[in-house]
């Protein structure tokens, strides 16, 4: 076990890379903690898979380092850095026995057999394998399997971390959920690290202790799923997480104040002009807006009933604001008008938090 | 009356896959099947189509007995969860394709496909070839191909599962809008219960091959006939656990009880399956009727503005889904809060109690 | 009520490939299963004999030898081009420029006319001319394949290594090429050594292919004629006289058509029933 940092990682799939947009992964500097629960999360192509791949050691990296502890891993293969991997689809030995999987990494290790026996049937037991143990691994259900895949990691006591790279992807969309408190509760039974690799924003709020956002080759933001829905330091944070989004629209500001439109809106932190070197833009979620008599005036659009909540579209002349209402939360016939929570209405300046 | 099922069945070899099944959609409506994977949705859709013919039944088409005519013959188009494109054609030829069958003059398809692009916002991708494009694009020219000959029937089976997260949410918002115009039948497929209140049509609830139920979906969110129906509808699942009626109380776990409501109290004494959503099932009172029970934290997960807390309540394994964050040990003793009002109560045979 | 439910005009269209079908195959092979009851000295006058051709063949001692070179030939060839053409097919790049390059040398014999292969051979490997055949003489060792059983046996396997190897490497090579790359980082992962992922990973996931290879390779080989009636005739002796050119010598050189046709059914029974088996192994497999 161990603490993993990256020393200003870049990496290119091209030979000669010249500009920014060359490289898949720009300028990654970052520690993973030891024991730690994080999700790399982002949309397809923002370098994540690329990023999880240079941890394994799959790929290298065209420029930077990575250290485990003080240890330099960069030019090491995968299982001198003692990292286990489970992927998207599941990967297993069909003519093996489930029991065999497992023991197959502990196997090529050397393990004596008596040691094998006892950690295979400790991990299967934490896995709900038990009863399956000496059925073939071909016969198990996609789920089966994927646990296999992830058995395969927990089983060896020198694995430093262990990858998911999107795992559910093939996974009942029932069962996924079952899987995602059991990947949870190993995760807090074994305190390994380990690093889920989703685009899916609730798959990675719902597993992690800290979140790593990455947009188009960069970390833009690591933090609690807390401070990630909070305090957007992005809007491209505020945007991918949340489910409707952060609603983002343009202001200006003169000295201090912030206005939008002919409106002046009250934000968290301390605003000045100087700050501001291009677009200047308000992002609040729909979650802290709400119903007042004073405020923007605005009509609204659009009624989703999802049950639970209701999620309200709203509009002031061309700009519309999406609003999250509890059950039972009233909407107002008309004069209808809605106010900001102030501590959670932030500033953007081409795109990064200013407030 | 558009699409009519009569006493419809399927079965392959000994299974049985659809159970016998009646069911009326009207013209021009928007329907979602919702249900788990190997729900029979799929199926179901199949026979809809003339893709496979019942093994019993008949299939109405706008009065017509269409039980066994190949789909060919009939208006029917198909969007399937994989994005299947010509992937030799551009994007203009593959959405035009349809047309180009149909003998349909130059200058109507290019206005008609011009149109369409439009509005999936695919005008700028019309010479480029599906390798060329994102998924989302890949799948809307799919829809476009399925849109454009003006099928009286179209069949969308899990069209987004495919997608990234935010990807999905935008053409979820789109699709109701761009279907509406067409006029055509419309049947959705999808696993996800927040997806079918969000289309906000009709649903047929699915489960193990029958029809649980067919209503408008926040009814049967709301007020579900059966068991299997709330089921099919609660994600994360709904809690249940089976209750005892004794004159006027329900007795739950032999210590607590709470009275019986009004309505209720005409019916017989025994057991009864109770069931509470999980955001009904709190960890602070909130200062509504509400009961106590006793459970212990196994995993805690919070996705920003929400916790999802999973706790055992006896040997009942629960989930609580609450606003805001919440912090919690595993292994700790929490105190749970379940908003009597809100819960349903079912008979023995899973019909809701409802009187 | 009932419906005239699928459009059947599609019959209609498979009609030429029925008539087709029926001429070449199934009137030849009647008109063999005809013979194999009968005599005839020509002039289409045929005299019943019933089973007498069948008894004679089964208890003939030069069907017997024919039919035990033919297994020791089959046999052969398959267990070197096998897994030789397994091993080709792990050397080749999995990715890149050459991997073309590659696959064309090694599809290249398989362009080669049969008749063609055996011409090449035989000119190759004369003890006095070809390339081989002197190079062999010339470290010393006695080498003639017209007058020596061994030396003719040596030639005949390895012109059909050299020409059908490259069959099994292509197949392989599909085999191994569709194994995603998780599977080997994975297995890199686990620690696994390069023997551990062939024998876990490319040998499970080539199975299919593999027995497809070897059915076809059984089949061909079985019914090998061309290539060695080319390089040996069959000869020195009989000691390369496999069953096709038996059954040719039987045929065409002594024009005993029933016992012929009795042979070519029998030889025909047999290659149907080990095809029948490793389609049994196949859909057995598959039902897993």
């Amino acid at each position: 076990m161990a603490k993993l940092s990256f020393k200003n990682v870049k990496h290119s799939y091209l030979a000669n890379p010249q500009n920014p947009s060359d490289y898949a992964l720009q300028d990654v500097d970052f520690t993973w903690s030891d024991g730690g629960a994080y999700a790399l999360l982002g949309p397809s192509g923002c370098g994540k898979t690329t990023l999880l791949n240079i941890i394994s050691g799959l790929l290298k990296p065209s420029e930077g380092q990575i250290l485990f502890d003080s240890t330099d891993v960069t030019a090491m293969s995968p299982d001198q850095r003692h990292i286990a991997q489970v992927f998207q689809f599941p990967v297993i030995y069909d003519t093996m026995t489930v029991y065999d999987n497992l023991a197959f990494p502990l196997k090529n290790r050397g393990v004596d057999e008596a040691s094998i026996k006892q950690r295979v049937e400790k991990i299967a037991e934490m896995l709900d394998l038990s009863g399956s143990l000496h059925n073939r691994a071909s016969g198990l259900t996609a789920d089966g399997k994927q646990k296999i895949s992830l058995g395969r990691g927990l089983v060896r006591t020198d694995v430093n971390a262990i990858l998911f790279d999107e795992p559910l992807t093939v996974i009942d969309p029932h069962l996924k959920w079952l899987l995602r408190s059991k990947l949870k509760e190993l995760h807090q039974q074994v305190k390994r690290t380990m690093i889920y690799v989703t685009h899916d924003q609730t798959e990675a709020l719902t597993f992690a202790d800290k979140v790593v956002v990455m947009h188009e080759g960069q970390i833009v933001q690591v933090g609690t799923p807390t401070e990630l829905f909070e305090k957007p330091k992005h809007t491209f944070v505020g945007h991918f997480i949340g489910s409707p989004g952060m609603n983002i629209f343009p202001c200006k500001i003169f000295g201090n104040r912030v206005m939008f439109e002919d409106y002046a809106l009250e934000v968290h932190g301390e605003i000045s002009e100087k700050l501001v070197v291009g677009k200047a833009e308000v992002g609040v979620r729909p979650e802290f807006i709400t119903f007042s008599n004073k405020g923007i005036p605005v009509n609204v659009v659009k009624v989703d009933d999802i049950g639970r909540l209701r999620i309200v579209e709203v509009r002031h002349k061309g700009q519309s604001f999406k609003m999250v209402l509890k059950e039972g939360e009233a909407i107002p016939d008309k004069d209808v008008h809605i106010s900001f929570d102030v501590n959670h209405t932030h500033v953007y300046c081409n795109g990064w938090v200013i407030n | 009356m558009s699409l009519e099922l009569k006493g419809i069945t399927k079965e392959v070899g000994a299974e049985t896959h659809i159970y016998e099944t009646d069911l009326v959609l009207k013209e021009g409506s928007f329907n979602v099947l919702l249900g788990t994977t190997l729900a029979g949705k799929t199926t179901l859709m199949r026979l809809m189509a003339g893709l496979d013919k019942p093994s019993n039944g008949e299939v109405w088409f706008k009065g017509q007995n269409v039980t066994g005519i190949p789909v060919q013959k009939r208006s029917v188009s198909m969007v399937y969860q994989q994005f299947i494109n010509y992937p030799n054609m551009t994007v203009f030829d593959n959405i035009a394709s349809p047309l180009k069958i149909l003998n349909v003059s130059d200058a109507e398809i290019k206005a008609r496909v011009g149109k369409l692009a439009e509005l999936l916002k695919l005008s700028k991708m019309l010479d480029r070839l599906p390798k060329e494009l994102s998924g989302g694009q890949q799948q809307r020219t799919a829809m476009a191909r399925a849109l454009i000959k003006n099928s009286e029937l179209i069949l969308l089976d899990e069209p987004l599962a495919n997608l990234d997260y935010k990807l999905r949410e935008e053409l979820r918002d789109e699709l109701p809008k761009i279907i509406e115009e067409s006029g055509s039948t419309v049947v959705y497929a999808t696993t996800e219960p927040t997806e079918a209140l969000l289309l906000s049509g009709c649903t047929v609830a699915m489960h193990e091959g029958k029809v649980a139920e067919y209503g408008p979906a926040l009814d049967i969110y709301r007020k579900p006939k059966y068991l299997t129906s709330a089921e099919v509808y609660s994600e994360p699942p709904i809690n249940t656990a089976v209750i005892e009626k004794k004159g006027d109380h329900f007795i739950f776990n032999d210590t607590v009880n709470w009275p019986v409501k009004e309505a209720y109290k005409n019916i017989s004494d025994g057991n009864y399956t109770l069931g509470v959503r999980p955001h009904n099932l709190s960890l602070q009172p909130n200062g509504g009727k509400q009961i106590k029970v006793n459970g212990l934290v196994k995993v805690v997960e919070i996705s920003g503005s929400e916790s999802m807390v999973h706790v055992s309540v006896d040997e009942h394994n629960w989930v609580s889904l609450s606003h805001g964050v919440h912090k919690f040990e595993i292994g700790e003793h929490v105190e749970m809060y379940i908003d009597i009002e809100d819960c349903l109560y079912f008979y023995k045979n899973g019909r809701r109690v409802s009187l | 009520m009932s419906i005239k439910t699928e459009n059947n005009k599609a019959w209609f269209l498979i009609i030429p490939v029925i008539i087709l079908m029926g001429l070449n195959a199934f009137v030849p092979l009647m008109t063999v299963i005809n013979y194999s009851f009968q005599e005839t000295f020509g002039d289409n006058v045929f005299f019943w004999e019933g089973l007498k051709w069948y008894d004679q063949i089964l208890h003939s001692d030069r069907f017997h030898s024919a039919f035990l070179r033919q297994v020791m030939f089959t046999s052969i060839i398959l267990s070197i081009e096998i897994p030789l053409g397994i091993a080709v097919a792990l050397a080749l790049p999995r990715k890149g420029a050459l991997v073309s390059l590659c696959l064309v040398l090694v599809a290249l014999p398989l362009l080669i006319p049969w008749n063609v292969v055996g011409a090449m051979w035989n000119i190759f490997a004369l003890p006095d001319l070809g390339l081989l055949g002197k190079m062999i003489n010339g470290m010393g060792i006695d080498y003639n394949f017209t007058r020596d059983p061994l030396a003719a046996w040596f030639t005949t396997v390895l012109m059909d290594v050299w020409h059908w190897t490259s069959l099994v490497v292509l197949l392989s090579y599909a085999g191994l090429r569709s194994i995603p790359d998780a599977y080997y980082q994975a297995a890199k992962i686990d620690g696994a050594t390069n023997w551990a992922i062939f024998r876990y990973i490319q040998l499970p996931k080539m199975k299919s292919v593999l027995i497809i290879a070897i059915l076809l390779r059984f089949m061909d080989s079985f019914m090998i004629y061309t290539e060695p009636f080319v390089l040996t005739g069959g000869g020195p002796g009989n000691s390369t006289t496999f069953l096709s050119i038996d059954l040719v010598k039987i045929a065409l050189g002594q024009f005993d058509l029933g016992p012929a046709a009795a042979m070519s059914l029998i030889y025909f029974m047999f290659i149907l029933f080990v095809c029948w088996i490793f389609y049994t192994i196949m859909m057995k497999d598959e039902g897993k």
